[in-house]
Order: C-alpha cells, then sequence, then structure tokens
C-alpha cells in the first residue's frame, strides 16, 4: 500500500465519524435510529474501492472499540457490540466491502442507475442480512418482527443510495481513485 | 471538541490493565448468555453496580449513558412483555443492561488511547497478513486529527453553498466534501513521503 491509499484510509474512516455529528433521527418502534453515517460506508465503497473502503471502516471499528463516541448520537464504546444495533455496525464493513468490489467491476460503465443498484445491494441488501439477525438475537425478537421493524429504514436508505450514486459517478469524472495505479499527476481516464 | 468517554479517578477499576478489562467484558458477556437464569442475573447486577461504585462514578455522570440504555432498553421491555410474557421480559433486557452497563464501564474508566493500544497489540498476529503496526498507528492518528477538521469542512461547504442557493442540494455538499477531502490526501501523502515514511510492505 502507498502512503496515499493510507492517508485515504485514514479521512474515509474520519468522513463516517464527521456524517455521525449529524443527529440522529430516532423511531419510537425500534431501538436502532435513522442516521447520516451509511451514506458515509456508501460512499467509502463507491469512491476507495474495496480493500481500501473495507480497511476504512475496520479503522472505524477500532476507534469506537476503543471508546470513542463517533457514532451518530455519541453512542461509542464497546457497548455498541451487545446492543441491538450492533449487528448493523458490524455490517457497514461487509456491506462497503462489496460496493467497492462491484464498483470496481463495474467501473468502465458506471452510470447513475447502475451505481445505484450496487448501493442498494451492498447498503441495504448485505447490511440487513447482518443487522436483522443481531437485532433478533440480541433482542430475542422473533427473525420476521425484526426484519418488519426494520423495512422503516428501507426509504431513507433508497434515498442515501441515489445520492450515493451520484455522488460517485460525479466524482468519477471530477476525481477517478479507482483505477489503482495512478502514476502521474493527470489522472490517465482511458474510458469516454 | 474531545474525544472519549474516559472519566478520570483514582480507582482500582482505572488502574487495572485495559486487557483485562476488556478480557473481563468477553467472558461476562459469555457468561451471561450461557446462564441467564435469574440468581446469576441478580448476582451479576450486584457485582456490576459494586464496580460502579468502586470506579467512584457517580450516578449523576452516568445520565446522557442512562437515557440511551432507556431509549433503547424500554421499547424492548414492552415489546417482550406483549409478546413472550413479563418474565423473559425481565430476563432479556436485564441480560442486554447488563452487558451495556459492563461496557460503559469499561470506556468510562480506560482511555481509548490505552485501549487502541491494546487492540492494536490484539491486532499484532495480523501483520502476517500485512497489517505493519507501523501503518497502523499512521492511520488511526490520521483519522482522530481529521475528524474534527471534516466537521468543520462540512459547515464551510454548507455555508458556501447556501449563499448559492444550493442549501437543498445533498450533492453540492457532498461532492466538493469529498474533492477537498481527496486534495488533502494527495497533499498528505506527499508531505508524509516527503518526510520517507516507509508505507510499502518489508518483504
Amino acid at each position: 500500500m502507498k502512503t496515499r491509499d493510507l492517508v485515504h484510509v485514514a479521512l474515509f474512516a474520519a468522513l463516517v465519524a464527521a456524517l455521525g455529528l449529524l443527529p440522529p433521527f430516532p423511531l419510537p418502534w425500534l431501538p436502532v435510529p435513522i442516521t447520516a453515517q451509511t451514506l458515509g460506508v456508501m460512499l467509502a465503497g463507491s469512491t476507495l474501492g474495496a480493500r481500501k473502503a473495507g480497511l476504512a471502516l475496520g479503522l472505524f471499528h477500532l476507534l469506537v472499540a476503543a471508546g470513542l463516541p463517533l457514532l451518530a448520537g455519541g453512542n461509542g464504546g464497546l457497548a455498541v457490540y451487545p446492543g441491538p444495533t450492533g449487528g448493523f455496525f458490524v455490517g457497514w464493513l461487509p456491506a462497503a466491502f462489496l460496493i467497492g468490489w462491484l464498483t470496481e467491476r463495474a467501473w468502465a460503465s458506471l452510470s447513475v442507475p447502475l451505481a445505484f443498484a450496487i448501493n442498494v445491494l451492498g447498503g441495504i441488501v448485505v447490511l440487513y442480512a447482518v443487522g436483522i439477525p443481531w437485532l433478533a438475537v440480541v433482542a430475542k425478537l422473533p427473525l420476521a418482527k425484526a426484519a418488519l421493524g426494520s423495512l422503516v429504514f428501507v426509504p431513507g436508505d433508497l434515498v442515501k443510495a441515489a445520492l450515493a450514486a451520484s455522488t460517485a459517478v460525479t466524482l468519477k469524472r471530477a476525481w477517478p481513485l479507482i483505477p489503482a495505479p495512478r502514476p502521474a499527476e493527470p489522472p490517465p481516464t482511458a474510458h469516454q | 471538541m474531545s474525544l472519549g468517554l474516559y472519566l478520570h479517578r483514582d480507582s482500582p477499576v482505572h488502574t487495572a490493565s485495559a486487557g483485562a478489562k476488556m478480557a473481563g467484558l468477553l467472558g461476562a458477556g459469555l457468561g451471561l448468555l450461557l446462564f441467564p437464569s435469574p440468581p446469576v442475573l441478580g448476582t451479576a447486577l450486584a457485582a456490576t453496580l459494586g464496580l460502579f461504585a468502586l470506579a467512584r462514578i457517580h450516578p449523576r455522570e452516568l445520565a446522557p449513558m442512562a437515557r440511551l440504555l432507556a431509549w433503547m432498553l424500554v421499547p424492548l421491555f414492552l415489546l417482550h412483555g406483549w409478546l413472550a410474557g413479563w418474565d423473559t421480559a425481565v430476563q432479556t433486557v436485564l441480560r442486554l443492561a447488563l452487558l451495556l452497563l459492563l461496557a460503559t464501564l469499561v470506556s468510562l474508566t480506560t482511555r481509548a488511547s490505552d485501549q487502541l493500544e491494546t487492540l492494536q497489540r490484539a491486532l499484532r498476529p495480523l501483520a502476517r497478513f500485512g497489517v505493519s503496526p507501523a501503518r497502523l498507528s499512521l492511520m488511526l492518528s490520521l483519522t482522530l486529527r481529521f475528524i474534527p477538521l471534516m466537521a468543520t469542512w462540512v459547515r464551510e461547504v454548507r455555508e458556501a453553498q447556501s449563499v448559492r442557493g444550493l442549501e437543498r442540494d445533498p450533492l453540492a455538499l457532498l461532492v466538493p466534501l469529498l474533492v477537498k477531502t481527496l486534495r488533502t490526501a494527495d497533499a498528505l501523502a506527499e508531505a508524509i513521503d516527503a518526510r520517507c515514511f516507509d508505507s510499502e510492505d518489508p518483504s
């Protein structure tokens, strides 16, 4: 890994943390809030690619586990993991990784609808696949109830996926990162 | 902006090693998962409250944490009472509350830097997979440095865009924010390289 990659990983971990400063939106019937941080997870995946996005979220985990209150609402510390939201938090890493992996594969022909589909797959399907069973086990809820309760996040997450997709496509033109080996300063944009 | 939940006191709980406390938490979590019977839960509750007293943490200082806990636990308690009966509800919620309290105790009595060091030591076996401790430390300190800075950027970009009448357009916030981040990353990487930081694998 080049120094530049290390710095990208560090700065995106910081970005996810900074998005946590926007206040969370609690729901009365489910112990999981709506936050802007999943948007950061999607952005990390679709900007950095699989490896670096996974590392950025791993780094973020390390900081939260060490007791820094970096999750929305000033939440943090080891108490996050046995809590009901633990699975959604743990799911950020595979979600970002998958979004990154698929974005890399689709890079040459990345369009907003395609990026949207990728972000939905990672940011909703994968994230919920980890978060819902975790919620069911921790809160001893039937799986179907936990899933049903989590449905309320879908509209917000669709909006976030759409935002992440348009940002990723705009950024691909403004500052492309994913074609990893970029030796000189002017980016070699082979496509278009 | 101060980061961390740590509260300084002179107590045996504070001086215990971070590794021991984190291992203890892991053990308690496992134990409560395997033996969630009422006597065990009662004893564990008494022991947990005893540890808080030993750590000299005033109940008032727990108020923000308690609010957060209540907001998660009360709906759960009601849902369980309604679905599965009040006995199960008390047991489930008590077990969860105990784990959350114990984990909070670790965070309150251990400096984030000590916990980070412990976690870094625990991750040392990962060196075989190319995670070098030096690079990990560099990334951790960069992240910590950049959280407050990035919060400032969010505000700056937002102000600039509201002057242009774009305060309702999230793309007008995100794209400049990310470009700014990436540009800073390049400058920073050059500066770090110029100081001869060896980022490549030794192998």
